[in-house]
């Protein structure tokens, strides 16, 4: 392993302050460089880890660009079809009721193909855990315009920008979620500063708690960016980020259990 | 007053080169090599190492979870 270190006499293991978690795998992972995706799957390996869940957890992995996600996380998985993510988990949870399950999906997956799925798992209650990536964008299979691009934005497919007479106005989907009675926590966070990293962290920690309660179902938001579906760099693509997608997509709870 | 000095180790080639972690670092310590990595990206490394808290904000945001970082008080 080639590395590149700073001053060699603090570098003991005694003065560890951050490493990366055991459960993600030494696989590189297939994402593009500075995408959310991988903050977001380091995250949940530190939730899993810290819990002591890695024999207790089933992620259910999506199509979309986190497709080969059971590559990178060292647990057990099962790959469901195009958006039937939430109906995979349901089973699994309903036969293995002791066990902690998730799905983790993106916007074209949760919001597009797979609407009648996430809406009626959160309806029915099941206590999975949903984590979903929004991007505003098809990442996989060339930046094609999705359900929750922003009016105006520019896609392959919209290439004069997301004309909100013709194509609709995007989906917000977290927030449909959060008025359906058989969700229990909605909330709607970001992982592109080290700040938000902690916040999405703190909800994924509260999320796995309430999991264990079974009241139901449990919606993560990560609002994220897509630096080659955007044309940008990722430093650029976070600004854009900023200035767009949190307008339009305000970071927060949605719905907090009441005690 | 004690001092707190840090210092990161960066996996080379696994790096992609994002700057998402100089962006973030507040004391500027990591800098973007001249030279590229196995893949062929500019990988990031420690240029003023000396500058290093161990505030391991630029492991939080690092997608690839390249970045090790240690910490100690002098």
């Amino acid at each position: 392993m080639v590395e590149f270190s700073g001053i060699k006499e603090i570098i003991k293991p005694e003065n560890l302050v951050y490493k990366k978690t055991r459960i993600m795998t030494e696989n590189i992972l297939s994402y593009c460089p500075g995408c959310g995706h991988g903050t977001a799957h380091r995250i949940l390996a530190e939730i899993i880890d810290e819990e002591g869940l890695q024999s207790e957890a089933i992620g259910v992995s999506p199509v979309g660009c986190s497709v080969f996600m059971y590559n990178y996380l060292d647990i057990d998985w099962q790959e469901a079809a195009h958006g039937r993510a939430p109906a995979v988990a349901t089973a699994i949870k309903r036969l293995l009721p002791d066990k902690f399950v998730f799905t983790y999906q993106g916007d074209g997956d949760l919001a597009a193909i797979g609407t009648a799925e996430t809406i009626h798992s959160c309806n029915r209650g099941e206590n999975i855990l949903i984590i979903f990536i929004n991007n505003g964008i098809y990442g996989m299979t060339g930046g094609q315009m999705a359900p929750t691009t922003l009016p105006g934005m520019k896609s392959s497919t919209s290439p004069y920008g997301r004309d909100v007479k013709t194509m609709g106005y995007p989906l917000k989907i977290t927030d449909i979620v959060a008025t359906l009675p058989g969700s229990y926590y909605v909330t709607r966070q970001s992982v592109h500063t080290a700040a938000n990293v902690k916040k999405t962290k703190k909800a994924i920690r509260k999320a796995v708690h309430y999991q264990k309660l079974n009241k139901g179902t449990c919606l993560i938001e990560i609002v994220s960016n897509c630096p080659s579906g955007w044309k940008m760099t990722p430093v650029q693509s976070n600004k854009w980020m900023e200035e767009n997608m949190f307008p339009y997509y305000p970071l927060g709870d949605l719905k907090t259990p009441q005690e | 007053m004690a001092k707190i000095r840090g210092s990161i180790v960066v996996n080379v080639e696994k790096c992609k080169g994002c700057e998402v972690c100089m962006v973030t670092c507040p004391t500027g310590t990591i800098a973007m090599a001249k030279e590229v990595n196995g893949k062929g990206y500019n990988y990031a490394f420690p240029a003023n190492p000396e500058l290093c808290i161990g505030c391991a904000n630029c492991a939080m945001v690092c997608p690839d979870g390249v970045i090790t970082v240690y910490k100690t008080k002098i």
